[in-house]
């Protein structure tokens, strides 16, 4: 079954440049799938419609049954409340500690305060980050924001989580422990889509790849690798 | 319940915030403490300038002459109490005004104790007070009018001028006040715009995590409450401590007795209410409007 549905799916900013064009795209329930491509081809593009920070200029996108494309301004936390987003600069508060970062996406849903305290640990715990649940963000490796960062997207349980080039501030290692965190939520039966350009990464985990060239998705393969010769040519 | 915890955690988030973010909120504090204050003297100013014209009105009264052989009193009440305009009027006699006269000095006890009660040249008046001081002169016209009265003085030219002033005087008063009041407002939703400038990535990261912006607003709009109340405590105290000192000190008149200040009580307390409300109002609108700003995201 779909978990999204992406239709002749067109975007052009405002000062007239297209970010990608003519995407059609399905992806299943559990699957984890890496979007790569070029800097400035459109993947980030891809991702910010999918949390629907952007709006696509033509074509449909279906998340479970949100139509995100038709979805109005100030109705967006209905979507974003059912999916988790991983960044780049990981966007943590900084003047909250790592427990009341991850406790806020609950808090704002109103869940009692108990049932608050159990899913936060047991994200922070998922994470690897039980011990540290009172430092702040700035006392913090960068590796260990970013997992409270992911254990932040994945505490309230939701079906798809983005990823939008997650390990790009990281080094090698910390960047693959990041990856085994995901893969521990993929197993878990969470959706992942995660944008990167990190070569080893994608390689190494040998998950389906769609290649995005020239604001185009112009490859899809199973279980695809970055030194495919395919992939190569355009990178 | 689901909403009760999502506003007392709405409620804790903003206290929290206002000492997390203690330098910002202490600069909208004290724009609202300065702008609070000075908005407290132009009130204090302006309500004692309008108490004076008030007394001096009050005092404005139309005298009526009757006739000399003039008896039928009471119809003449009987015509007044049908008048508009009028608040109250007292009858006095002749007889009365000249017991009156006696107890001024000695001379006129002298003379006035020698008069025959038939001899009194005196006149009996009507001393009447009127309830819109603008209208008194038709209203002097029309008792001028009524059977029996023979003259009616009310201090014509000088009441005409007073008036003039007055209304002048109370004009430039409201427009002092209230623009003293908008100049507030936009001082303060400026201040406090300006600290939540700052936090616009934490707006971005609010919505980012699926708050609604209901959500959002709710703490800023709280926030605002509280600084509100913060920064009129200062004006308040101000104005409570400061107007009683100085009621004391001029023993409640400047210079003469006809000029009289405001009691201290309740007005100060009426004052507070003022304050702390414009305080408050202000610290919402001012929070709501600019996290409405970078709600657009």
């Amino acid at each position: 079954m779909e978990l999204i549905t992406i239709k002749e799916v067109e975007k052009t900013y405002k000062n007239g440049v297209t970010a990608i064009c003519d995407a059609n795209l399905k992806i299943k329930k559990g699957e984890f799938i890496f979007v790569i491509g070029a800097s400035g081809c459109g993947k980030s593009t891809l991702i910010k419609m999918l949390y629907r920070e952007e709006k696509p200029t033509k074509g449909e996108i279906f998340i479970g049954n949100i139509n995100v494309a038709k979805l109005k301004n100030r109705k967006t936390y209905k979507l974003r409340r059912k999916l988790g987003i991983v960044f780049q600069d990981f966007k943590l508060l900084s003047k909250l500690n790592v427990y009341e970062n991850v406790a806020f996406s609950l808090e704002i849903l109103g869940l009692k305060n108990n049932e608050i305290r159990e899913k936060t640990l047991k994200a922070l715990e998922l994470v690897g980050l039980k011990n540290k649940t009172k430092s702040y963000p700035d006392q913090l490796s960068g590796g260990e924001q970013q997992r409270v960062a992911i254990a932040r997207a994945i505490v309230n349980g939701p079906k798809l989580l983005l990823c939008d080039e997650p390990t790009g501030n990281l080094d090698p290692i910390t960047s693959m422990e990041i990856m085994k965190v995901l893969e521990a939520i993929n197993k878990l039966g969470t959706t992942i889509i995660m944008a990167t350009h990190d070569k080893e990464i994608v390689n190494k985990m040998n998950k389906k790849v769609i290649v995005i060239e020239d604001n185009k998705i112009s490859k899809i393969m199973e279980k695809g690798k970055y030194d495919n010769e395919d992939v190569k040519d355009i990178i | 319940m689901r909403m009760l915890r999502i506003l007392s955690r709405n409620i804790r988030d903003s206290f929290k915030s206002v000492f997390r973010n203690f330098s910002l909120s202490l600069a909208s504090i004290s724009s609202i403490t300065v702008t609070l204050l000075i908005v407290a003297i132009s009130i204090i100013l302006s309500y004692n300038a309008d108490n004076i014209t008030k007394v001096i009105k009050s005092d404005f009264t139309i005298v009526a002459f009757l006739n000399v052989d003039f008896v039928e009193y009471e119809e003449i009440s009987k015509k007044l109490d049908d008048m508009d305009n009028i608040s109250e009027y007292t009858f006095q006699s002749k007889k009365n005004i000249a017991e009156d006269m006696k107890n001024t000095s000695d001379v006129f006890e002298n003379i006035i104790s020698k008069w025959d009660e038939s001899e009194n040249p005196l006149q009996d008046t009507f001393l009447i007070k009127v309830e819109d001081t603008e209208k008194i002169s038709e209203t002097a016209k029309i008792i001028k009018e009524i059977e029996g009265v023979s003259l009616v003085r009310y201090g014509e030219g000088i009441v005409e001028s007073l008036l003039s002033v007055f209304s002048v005087i109370e004009k430039i008063l409201i427009i002092i006040v209230v623009s003293l009041i908008l100049v507030t407002a936009f001082l303060i939703s400026n201040t406090i715009k300006l600290a939540i400038f700052s936090r616009k990535k934490e707006i971005e990261i609010m919505r980012l995590v699926g708050a609604s912006n209901i959500n959002i607003k709710l703490p800023f709009v709280f926030e605002g409450l509280i600084l509100g109340i913060l920064g009129s405590i200062i004006p308040i105290a101000a104005s409570i401590y400061g107007y009683n000192y100085i009621y004391q000190y001029f023993n409640g008149k400047l210079f003469s007795s006809f000029l009289m200040l405001v009691k201290p009580y309740p007005f100060v307390f009426l004052l507070s209410i003022v304050l702390i409300s414009i305080g408050i109002l202000v610290g919402m609108f001012g929070s709501s409007r600019a996290a409405r700003k970078y709600l657009k995201i």
